[in-house]
């Protein structure tokens, strides 16, 4: 009996599971169907069926560049994340394992930054950009999605470091350990998962970042982001061509998403369970 | 064999040399259909220019606004030609961000730009931009649904018209709506349709003193009218509806009237996208009588920042861009009907555009129709029809925009959105000093 209610509430769940998965990703399939749909289908109402043509990728493709922006994309949000984890490793480490009073005010505040909104500092970014020449520059887009995203890289860390017993590395230094050796010999093997996932999580944020990639780029340094907002027209109907740019945008992020998802579920639930 | 290797590689080296020389230009753009044409048309202006290359820089419409409003401010200098509006335009040209374009070349023939698109877009008497495409708003409809209604769309509706025969083409059975009217709120959604039909009932934004006027019974009229119409006529959900959403419903036949932009015309009549291609009509936007017609004057149009280093160049690309030979450019190529509207006088007197473009002369009426500078019946401090050219309206009008959005909802009553209006433009203006 116990065994019936028991798979009863397993396959409840399975469904329920499945339900929510698929409801979350029904945008992202309703956008690539759209794709390979033509214009005339795509406003013609909901449908599930695409004809399958492949004029809309032909015509973003004619009408952009679509390795450039790629290009840019992979190195702004490559470079910010390693530049995002090399400042943020040591930062948790210090918070992780020596902390003072004033450790959680400054979690605190690290994180308070993220509640500003992005509009509010335009003009006066724009303009340190422009005096330092990095508007349209890689570099620049780079650290500035290195900036945007270190608070929640610091976060993670610090919450995977804290899962590490700290008698681990007082074992080390006990042996011997520098502190540099303590850091990249003991603790970043040790956290590896947690290190990888906010890797990959960083990676998937700078990536979609459209604010201020489509605010401080014009041609050179545009990643995605921009190649998307080009399509979109207020006037006139361009569904199905903005959904192939959506779709051919996306590609690579979900491509790696799906390789990656081990990782990613691994580091994301580490510590979750004790 | 060995000579052809070298001339091969002479001519490789001086072609690298050359486009090291180039002077590249960025323009900023919108996408819409004849801005992506004229992107792939450029070779024609390298051809005849081949010092100049062009980088584009398309936006959608709200972010590019954002993003040159920034940079021209800022003096970031990111770009050399910009795509704005006639809103943009004397603010614009008022603070000193734009070049006065006085050397578009002896053949430009800047007379013959339709008088009313380069009102909007001079100020003291020179032209601070030329417009690559203008356009206003008329009333398209279905000419089956309305001889089945029994009635005949005069060329001159009234408001009264319109609205009597909206309710009698609505047939909810059918999934006919008797009109689609914008519904969305932002300033260039539902407010360019809405001030530009307060005109036509005698309301303003702003009296001589620039006191907001939505406590005066004009305004009343005109909201109560436009709410009590597409309760009894219009689609469902209609306060989420722009453009781009009450195109799909006509060219899908679920309309029976639309009133937007003249640009429209060229989508609803394209057997390619329109399933009513063939029984569309057009009319100039109504009136109630006073004298002022409920339809707006826009343009897209080329500007060139005060701070850019290549003006020259520039000037060169904003001539050919807009001159009489771009249009015949796109004529030759893609035909007629393609042409960008909206812009020059002469355009409108081609045989071969108008036969290829039955709603033409109902743009140009409807063009003509609108003047920027006595856009109301009574008198009023500011420039724009469906638009006050002040910097303070982009964030006023979009705040209005949405209590107008929520009484079409029915989420408030249009006592209480006007009330609204009033309270927030009284602030704002004083805030911003016009208002003493």
């Amino acid at each position: 009996m116990a065994r019936a209610v028991s798979t009863r509430r397993k396959i409840g769940f399975t469904v329920a599971a499945w339900v929510v998965a698929l409801l979350i990703f029904f945008p992202i399939l309703y956008t690539i169907i759209t794709s390979f749909k033509s214009e005339t289908e795509a406003i013609a109402g909901f449908s599930l069926v695409p004809s399958g043509t492949l004029e809309s990728y032909a015509e973003v493709q004619a009408q952009s560049n679509y390795f450039k922006f790629f290009l840019n994309s992979v190195v702004i949000a490559v470079g910010s994340t390693i530049l995002a984890l090399l400042i943020a490793i040591p930062a948790a480490w210090s918070m992780a394992f020596s902390p003072t009073k004033r450790t959680k005010d400054i979690l605190m505040w690290m994180l308070s930054t993220k509640m500003m909104p992005a509009v509010a500092v335009l003009v006066p970014i724009y303009l340190i950009f422009r005096d330092a020449n990095l508007l349209d520059t890689r570099i620049g887009l780079t650290v500035m999605l290195m900036l945007i995203n270190l608070p929640i890289v610091v976060w993670m860390l610090y919450t995977y470091f804290r899962e590490i017993p700290g008698e681990i590395l007082e074992a080390a230094r006990m042996d011997g350990a520098t502190l540099w050796g303590e850091i990249v010999h003991v603790l970043t093997p040790m956290a590896v998962p947690g290190i990888a996932s906010t890797m990959l999580l960083n990676i998937i944020l700078a990536w979609n970042e459209a604010f201020w990639t489509i605010r401080l780029t014009t041609t050179n340094a545009a990643p995605l982001t921009a190649f998307i907002a080009s399509f979109s027209s207020p006037q006139g109907l361009f569904w199905a061509k903005l959904s192939a740019a959506s779709t051919l945008a996306i590609a690579p992020i979900l491509i790696m998403g799906w390789f990656s998802q081990r990782q990613l579920v691994r580091g994301l639930t580490f510590g979750a369970v004790k | 064999m060995k000579l052809n290797t070298l001339f091969l590689g002479l001519c490789g080296a001086s072609a690298l040399a050359f486009a090291a020389h180039a002077e590249t230009i960025t323009i900023a753009t919108v996408n819409n259909g004849d801005m992506v044409r004229m992107q792939k048309l450029t070779d024609d202006f390298t051809a005849k220019n081949p010092d100049i290359q062009l980088e584009w820089v398309t936006l959608e419409e709200n972010v590019l606004r954002e993003r040159v409003t920034t940079d021209i401010a800022t003096k970031g200098g990111q770009y050399d030609v910009m795509t704005i509006g006639t809103y943009e335009v004397p603010i614009w040209a008022k603070q000193q961000w734009l070049l006065p374009l006085d050397n578009l070349g002896a053949d430009y023939d800047a007379a013959d730009i339709i008088p009313a698109i380069a009102g909007g877009l001079s100020a003291d008497g020179k032209l601070y931009a030329a417009p690559f495409y203008g356009e206003s708003s008329f009333v398209m409809y279905r000419k089956d649904l309305m001889e089945k209604a029994g009635l005949t769309m005069p060329d001159a509706p009234t408001w009264d018209f319109i609205a009597d025969a909206a309710r009698k083409m609505t047939d909810r059975a059918a999934d006919i709506n008797g009109i689609c009217l914008r519904g969305k709120a932002g300033w260039g959604e539902n407010m360019a349709f809405l001030t530009a039909m307060s005109n036509s009932f005698g309301a303003r934004w702003f009296d001589e003193k620039w006191q907001p006027q939505f406590d005066q019974p004009e305004w009343k009229k005109t909201l109560q009218f436009y709410v009590d119409l597409m309760k009894d006529a219009g689609p469902s959900g209609a306060s989420s509806n722009g453009f781009n959403e009450n195109l799909a419903l006509f060219q899908q036949g679920k309309c029976g009237m639309w009133i937007d932009a003249t640009v429209a015309a060229s989508f609803v009549s394209n057997p390619k996208d329109s399933t009513v291609a063939d029984k569309v009509g057009y009319a100039l936007a109504p009136d109630t009588g006073l004298g002022k017609r409920g339809n707006w004057l826009w343009a897209w149009s080329l500007g060139i920042p005060a701070g850019t280093q290549k003006a020259e160049a520039a000037q060169k690309f904003v001539s050919w861009a807009t001159g009489k030979g771009y249009l015949d450019l796109v004529a030759s190529k893609e035909g007629w009907a393609n042409v960008p509207p909206g812009t020059r006088t002469s355009l409108y007197n081609n045989p071969e555009y108008q036969k290829a473009a039955p709603f033409a002369k109902m743009t140009l009426d409807s063009i003509n129709s609108a003047d920027p500078t006595k856009p109301t019946v009574k008198p009023v401090p500011y420039v724009g029809v469906q638009f006050v050219a002040i910097p303070e309206f982009q964030g006023l009008g979009t705040t209005v925009g949405q209590l107008f959005s929520a009484a079409l909802a029915g989420q408030s009553s249009v006592d209480d959105a006007l009330a609204g209006a009033q309270t927030a433009a009284v602030r704002e203006m004083t805030r911003a000093g016009y208002i003493k």
